[in-house]
């Protein structure tokens, strides 16, 4: 009993084979049009997610091919458990990381398109052709299901296959886990190690051995990708983190200290209550001395 | 008639071995090799039908088991590589070279 025959549409008012071709067609473009996104997306992650679309649009032409066996463990092998597997290595490696679009070799490009034009000329022309002769059908084949022909074969003519695809995939779970885990190159650093390098850090260059500064905490930022200002009005070097400026604009000093200065500006150019002696004083705040003073002790232990 | 069949398994092949040439993201490489074979069970597939016999399938089944081992064993590798070189570009793969 395949998948189609489940359709009662076949055999009916459609002629014998019509539904076969209007699913070979559908999914014959959308698998095309996958592959064609598997290799031109710059991104991996697109690239994976074009991947399942061609295997799930394989998968389809599996069932209309009277393959309901394979076209289960296509879509639970193939897009359930490998694509996953791509879609956790590209999570963990590769989503930042864009392929670079200058050409490496000279002719690189040219060079492959021949190469692809070569290849589908051969394929196309040469074996595209070979098949001559009516497809004979499954029906017959598949007449006590086709699960059942499958195992038959599985388990008797190919069943020496069968037992060194056993050991493969034993021998893929010990590799994976080999490589899975490193040798150490350096001995695990402990607490007292990590302290006694700070120490030595701080004979040798004077870095501050405590803790790194905290970020700036203003009325109108306090994310931690906010740098705390030094009483001079510039950044505390230490107070973001490198990963955190690697991926989040930070905002500068000036930016920090614009509404400040605004405001700052707007009460000296305001009805001319202010006295000329409180504008160095407001001036002075400008500088946050209550948040920046932590910092300040650190920088100073920095230099 | 198969022969569409083969052709789409040609087209599909072609696209993986270019995507298998120009890409220098070994991720994406390796999803170019997944195409091909994707693009060969096709054709076990639509030859089982032609032929009506089921080892075409039984052919096809192999492929997949194989493809699966060699993605554990094919991704793990790349993740090595990216640990110890922050890198998935093959290009940066010169140690072998002399």
């Amino acid at each position: 009993m395949t998948l189609l025959t489940l359709i009662p549409l076949e055999g009916g008012i459609f002629p014998p084979g019509l539904l076969t071709s209007i699913t070979f067609w559908i999914c014959a473009v959308f698998a095309i049009a996958g592959a064609l996104g598997v290799v031109f997306f710059q991104k991996p992650i697109y690239s994976a997610l074009s991947l399942a679309l061609v295997m799930v649009s394989l998968a389809v032409l599996y069932a209309s091919l009277n393959a309901p066996f394979l076209f289960a463990v296509q879509i639970i092998v193939y897009t359930g458990a490998v694509l996953m597997l791509f879609l956790f290595v590209v999570m963990l490696v590769g989503v930042d990381t864009h392929d670079s679009v200058t050409e490496t070799l000279k002719g690189h490009r040219i060079a492959v398109t021949v190469a692809g034009l070569g290849t589908i000329a051969l394929l196309v022309l040469a074996v595209g052709n070979a098949v001559t002769t009516e497809p004979v059908g499954l029906e017959e084949a598949n007449a006590s299901g086709n699960v059942q022909g499958l195992a038959e074969l599985v388990f008797q003519r190919y069943v020496i296959a069968f037992e060194a695809t056993a050991a493969l995939l034993i021998s893929a779970a010990v590799a994976a886990m080999v490589l899975a885990h490193p040798t150490r190159l350096k001995p695990k650093l402990d607490q007292t190690a990590m302290a006694e390098r700070r120490m030595q850090a701080y004979a040798a260059s004077g870095r501050h051995p405590g803790a790194l500064p905290n970020s700036g905490v203003f009325a109108r930022h306090n994310s931690i990708a906010t740098p705390a200002l030094l009483p001079d009005g510039t950044v505390a070097p230490d107070s973001v983190s490198a990963i955190i400026e690697e991926r989040v604009s930070i905002p500068s000093a000036e930016e920090l200290s614009a509404p400040h200065a605004e405001a700052v500006a707007a009460i000296a150019g305001g009805p001319g209550e202010i006295d000329a002696d409180q504008i160095p004083a407001v001036e002075r705040g400008h500088d946050h001395p209550g948040l920046s003073n932590p910092a300040e002790k650190e920088g100073d232990d920095h230099e | 008639m198969n022969d569409p069949y083969i052709v789409l398994a040609a087209i599909l092949f072609t696209i993986g071995l270019v995507g298998f040439l120009i890409r220098r993201n070994a991720l994406v490489i390796f999803m170019s090799v997944e195409l091909m074979l994707n693009a060969c069970n096709l054709v076990f597939i639509s030859m089982s039908q032609v032929h009506g016999i089921l080892d075409g399938q039984v052919a096809a089944f192999f492929v997949m088991v194989v493809a699966a081992a060699e993605v554990v064993v094919g991704l793990s590798i790349i993740l090595m590589i990216y640990r110890s070189r922050r890198s998935t570009s093959v290009d940066n793969l010169t140690a072998m070279k002399h």
